[in-house]
């Protein structure tokens, strides 16, 4: 193995990995608050779908045009998670078949696919689409270049959220009652938080980061529309807020992680060696259960867990 | 506005939210209709000739139908008594490639050999598959939703594996074109389920009937015997049965062996009664676990509902396929489901919870005594 073949691999992990970045630290908050939310990949779907819409619809610069796209992506992705908000905060739901329902009412085979075939998205290839932008000399620095420099706006806004959301969590007064409001929600109730208000708006902004995740599909990997084109990059979300132990610095190594298991086999079989792709692909998901089982388990919980809160509603009568 | 916890819930509630939900469901869904510029009613009617009435509909939508009742059975198991196996899915396809596996391996025996073996294995496995979350559940104290749900991966790629890249036992070889597009090799004929003809257009698959059978098993396991009790007492309060002397680890592996099994024979009934080889893609592609769980839900996690249920889901779904691409919007079957179980899962609060109106409570008589 070459040093070039290492680049390779580590940059098409960082573009595999992005969209996976977002949806996770999205899904991140949402269960820091106490809600797990399993329709990610329906709300990807669908902030995938009205971007890709905004980019074809929408005559105006490139840049302009983008950044539309990626706001609406953003607004679709939190529309669909206010249905399982309002389900699971006000109606007391269960969250499980909730997040599944979502998934099936957004996803490959629902709403997702109803608005690209009402809206004749599959028709043409992105008319715009995200590209490197930074200068060209620093993208043709050898190993650097195509690691840190060859990336498209989306990988840097990617590093600043994740930043914002360690920083957000850790170092501010809502990050600190967010967290009481996951573990406690009775204790934080108690000392005047208001525990649906922090549900509400941590799941909101969730479905908004899925939804940005998904644009990053059709508008910057894929550029163009396919029927269900994340490919269950969703699921692999929900596994890597468990697989970075609920903490978002951990999130950006195993979304490049999981990135790499994508980018792998495509990349080995360019060389002419070939593995089967299932090898790779089942790695994230069995390593996942592997950290769960890890942190199942007595002092580690405590430290590395879920929320203790994660799944359960809150009804201040039934304390 | 006040909401209060019941007691007991009336009978007719019960019946009444679920098809109220689906009535509501069916309001929103012509409102999406008639928002994207398509007429409801003709979508609608559209639908319901599809599913029931055309020539042949019937039997198509008893042929859908059947993985459901085989995941919703599954998922009620497991569901009712608080234990959140979402790995239908994957049990399903670990049981249709087990069921596959031994029919291909019975070449030459007679069909009632080859169907039995066919539902002992497919059951066998599906068990198996989701005894991995059940020991971890049991054992590790590992939360069963998402390691049952990571295996329906796993599984779906190892499904994939067996077929599209590597000469595994189960593909095929020696058709021409087997090479460019990769598939399963045929089962031998005793290995093909039959079927019951009621009249000229109403074909009952076998399966289906295997399906009928094990929910009345359940029903009994669940309502008349001590497994069913426990099981039971365990998913209301866990703490409350490990001080009764119940075994609860021994419980929560029988409900999810239970769970699997069910979905594991109906990976069995996918292989015997309708695709005759190991068809990765076409197990994958319509999601049987998860629609099962609607079905599930909506019936309440009854298993006699589930049957009820899985029949008019089928019919949603065999519809959508009749009707994919004529005048019949993409997609829409799965954003009906989901508005379905929107409504069916905001219902449940009806089920659960008093909603008194007026500003206090205290002044409405109590009726029900």
């Amino acid at each position: 193995m070459n040093s070039s073949f290492g680049v390779l691999i580590a940059s098409s992990a960082v573009v595999y990995g992005t969209p996976l970045l977002y949806a996770a630290l999205g899904e991140l908050l949402a269960e820091r608050s106490g809600v797990l939310n399993l329709g990610v990949e329906g709300m990807m779907l669908v902030g995938a779908a009205m971007g890709f819409f905004v980019v074809q619809r929408l005559d105006a610069p490139s840049a302009l045009a983008l950044s539309a796209a990626i706001a609406v992506a953003a607004l679709a992705g939190a529309l669909v998670a206010a249905i399982h908000a309002f389900l699971v905060i006000t109606l007391r739901a269960s969250q499980i078949v909730s997040g599944l329902a979502l998934t099936i009412f957004a996803g490959a085979a629902g709403l997702s696919s109803y608005l690209a075939n009402d809206l004749n998205l599959a028709a043409s290839p992105a008319r715009h689409a995200f590209s490197p932008v930074l200068p060209q000399g620093l993208q043709d620095l050898p190993i650097a270049g195509p690691l840190l420099f060859g990336h498209t706006a989306l990988v840097y806004a990617s590093w600043v959220l994740t930043v914002a959301v360690a920083l957000y969590l850790a170092r501010t007064r809502p990050g600190l009652e967010l967290r009481a409001v996951g573990e406690a929600p009775g204790a934080a109730d108690a000392v005047g938080i208001n525990v649906s208000a922090y549900r509400y708006v941590h799941t909101l902004v969730g479905g908004a980061l899925a939804g940005v995740g998904g644009a990053c599909f059709s508008l910057s990997i894929t550029p163009q529309w396919l029927d269900g084109l994340t490919g269950g990059a969703g699921w692999i979300a929900i596994a890597l807020v468990i697989f970075a132990f609920w903490r978002p610095d951990l999130c950006l190594v195993g979304a490049y992680v999981f990135g790499a298991f994508s980018a792998l086999p495509f990349t080995l079989q360019a060389r002419g060696v070939t593995v089967a792709p299932e090898l790779f692909q089942a790695l994230p998901y069995v390593m996942t259960i592997v950290v769960l089982v890890a942190v199942s388990t007595g002092a580690v919980k405590r430290h590395l867990g879920a929320p203790a809160a994660l799944g359960q509603p809150y009804v201040r009568e039934e304390r | 506005m006040r909401i209060e916890r019941r007691g007991e819930t009336p009978r007719w509630l019960q019946a009444a939210v679920p098809i109220g939900s689906i009535a509501i469901a069916l309001v929103f869904s012509a409102i999406v209709l008639l928002a994207t510029g398509h007429n409801p009613l003709h979508a609608y009617r559209r639908l319901f000739e599809a599913a029931f009435t055309d020539p042949g509909a019937l039997s198509s939508t008893l042929t859908a139908a059947t993985p459901l009742c085989f995941t919703g059975l599954a998922a009620a198991v497991a569901f009712r008594v608080g234990l959140f196996n979402i790995g239908a899915e994957g049990q399903l396809y670990m049981g249709a490639i087990a069921a596959a596996g031994v029919a291909l391996a019975l070449a030459g025996q007679g069909a009632v050999v080859q169907i039995a073996a066919m539902v002992v294995a497919g059951g066998a496995a599906g068990a198996a598959w989701a005894l991995i979350p059940g020991f971890l559940r049991a054992f590790a104290n590992t939360n069963e939703i998402i390691t049952s749900l990571m295996l329906n991966y796993v599984a779906a790629l190892f499904l994939n594996y067996l077929i599209f890249d590597t000469i595994s036992y189960w593909r095929d070889t020696s058709s021409p074109g087997a090479e460019q597009f990769p598939q399963g090799k045929p089962l031998p004929d005793a290995a093909s389920w039959p079927t019951f003809g009621l009249g000229s257009n109403l074909v009952i698959p076998f399966g289906l009937l295997v399906a009928a059978v094990l929910a009345g098993i359940v029903l009994v396991l669940y309502k008349r015997t001590r497994f069913g009790f426990e099981a039971a007492v365990i998913g209301d309060s866990p703490r409350a049965a490990r001080y009764a002397g119940m075994r609860t680890r021994r419980s929560v592996l029988l409900v999810m062996a239970l769970s699997g099994l069910l979905a594991g024979v109906g990976g069995a009934s996918q292989d015997g009664d309708f695709r005759h080889l190991l068809d990765p893609r076409g197990l994958q592609q319509p999601g049987y676990g998860y629609t099962g769980i609607v079905v599930a839900a909506l019936a309440r996690y009854n298993p006699f509902s589930v049957v009820l249920v899985a029949f008019l889901i089928g019919g949603l779904s065999n519809a959508g396929y009749a009707l994919q691409g004529v005048d019949f919007p993409a997609g829409l079957v799965g954003v009906m489901q989901g508005i379905i179980l929107f409504c069916a899962l905001g219902g449940e609060l009806l089920v659960r919870y008093r909603v008194r109106l007026g500003r206090t409570g205290a002044a409405e008589p109590a009726i029900a005594r």
